[in-house]
């Protein structure tokens, strides 16, 4: 490699990294908690535990539980209810001032699908989990604050992509997994950044990807209403205002009934951003392993309780639904959850080196330039 | 492989790399592909890079 393409990309390296470290070491550090973000709510007494009660007690039907969080809410309304993967008898409420309010006002908590007690769920409302989150996601600034992350999540793929063509000068005398024991400080945080990086590339590269689609969900979605959405509801477009709803008692049943064997993952009420004003919209999950987390939502019109649509997926709906556990990890066991987080704090030492190796080598030799930098190293 | 021979320095560098971010790639789409078996697919790719890494940070200085 010429002298001149190692200085361009060296230059590239340096800079793409600069500027979007602090920001990645936010993202790695409050990523870590949110990685262990069941067990810590489980330890911290903050998972809803439901009370005990005969194994083959009864369990309410929708609207029934529709009405037991309007009692628990008052002044609010229903904007989604959702199934919990682990907890057959439990379902999450998400509710608000309006159907179509901002999630961030959202409450939610669970519902004892048997009793229609409200079980709360603090740490999905406020306190550090949710300090975590909202720094992780947008740092509290919306969606400008969403689209800075995801600017500093291309920042650091470019990062990555400049690291991987100067592992080449770098390593080129030095045989794999090379960390010299009896050199300088620098040598050994030079050895350790170029090991550590090249080997958790794949791992960083597909997490930072993922976050990326992740940060620009917002936009993802608005498409996806004013396309997919639009479309199938265009006749309703000059409809009055829904005045009076169907109960949503047969909700499930009316979907299963569309879609034979399917599971749901959760509904969206008339007026929310995952529905029309005139629909109740059931998301159900793809029948394989692979496709559980792909959604596809039975529109229901919620005056009649006629289905108008089944709603196709767009391609762009599915890369954002199957980039989530990609970015979060929650698919593989605990197993997977110990080395998202090794592979996570192996990171943080990623980026904590490359500041310190261009802070000594900025210090100490302002006037060496880099193709001499990788002889010496 | 014929690539090897045409570019000796590159795959000297470049192929044990190559190995790990192709397991880790396995690794990380098995999961979703199943349980049982799958996960455990999927543990062993992404092992491999903390594995290396930690000896690697285990390296003792000797001066």
């Amino acid at each position: 490699m010429k002298s001149q393409t190692i200085r361009r990309w060296s230059f590239i390296h340096t800079w793409s990294s600069l500027v979007c470290t602090l920001f990645l070491l936010m993202l790695a550090i409050t990523g870590l908690p949110l990685v262990f973000h069941h067990e810590i709510e489980d330890l911290t007494g903050n998972a809803p535990a439901l009370k005990e009660m005969p194994a083959n007690t009864p369990r309410m039907d929708l609207q029934q539980l529709v009405k037991a969080a309007e009692a628990h809410r008052p002044g609010e309304v229903v904007q989604y209810f959702g199934w919990d993967e682990d907890e057959p008898n439990g379902m999450y409420a998400f509710m608000g001032k309006t159907a179509g309010g901002d999630p961030n006002d959202t409450h939610t908590f669970m519902l004892d699908a048997r009793s229609g007690e409200a079980v709360e769920t603090p740490s999905a409302n406020g306190g550090f989990m949710n300090i975590m989150l909202r720094l992780h996601v947008d740092m509290y600034a919306g969606l400008p604050g969403k689209l800075l992350l995801a600017f500093m999540g291309l920042l650091f793929v470019l990062a990555i992509i400049s690291g991987v063509v100067l592992y080449a000068p770098f390593m080129r005398r030095l045989d794999f997994a090379t960390v010299r024991p009896n050199k300088s400080t620098r040598v050994r945080w030079l050895d350790l950044h170029n090991l550590i990086g090249v080997v958790t590339l794949t791992w960083a590269f597909v997490v930072g990807l993922t976050g990326v689609l992740n940060a620009c969900a917002d936009l993802v979605i608005a498409q996806w209403r004013n396309d997919s959405l639009a479309a199938m509801v265009a006749p309703y477009r000059d409809a009055p205002p829904l005045t009076e709803r169907a109960p949503a008692t047969d909700l499930l049943r009316i979907a299963q009934t569309t879609v034979p064997g399917s599971e749901p993952s959760f509904i969206a009420f008339p007026g929310s951003r995952f529905s029309s004003e005139h629909h109740y919209a059931v998301f159900i999950k793809g029948n394989t392993h692979l496709t559980s987390h792909l959604l596809t939502p039975v529109l229901i019109d919620a005056e009649t309780l006629n289905v108008t649509a089944i709603v196709s997926s767009p391609w762009y709906m599915d890369a954002l639904l199957l980039s989530q556990p990609l970015h979060f990890g929650d698919y593989g066991g605990m197993p997977m959850k110990i080395l998202w987080g090794i592979l996570d704090v192996l990171t943080i030492i990623v980026l904590g080196s490359g500041v310190y190796l261009w802070w000594v080598r900025r210090r100490a030799a302002a006037t060496v330039n880099v193709p001499q930098a990788v002889e010496a190293a | 492989m014929t690539r090897h021979k045409k570019h000796p320095a590159f795959w000297k560098t470049f192929a044990k790399p190559t190995w790990i971010a192709l397991l880790t790639a396995v690794g990380l789409f098995a999961a979703l592909l199943g349980d049982g078996a799958w996960d455990v697919l999927s543990w062993v790719g992404m092992a491999i890079p903390a594995w290396l890494s930690i000896k690697g940070l285990m390296v003792r200085r000797r001066v």
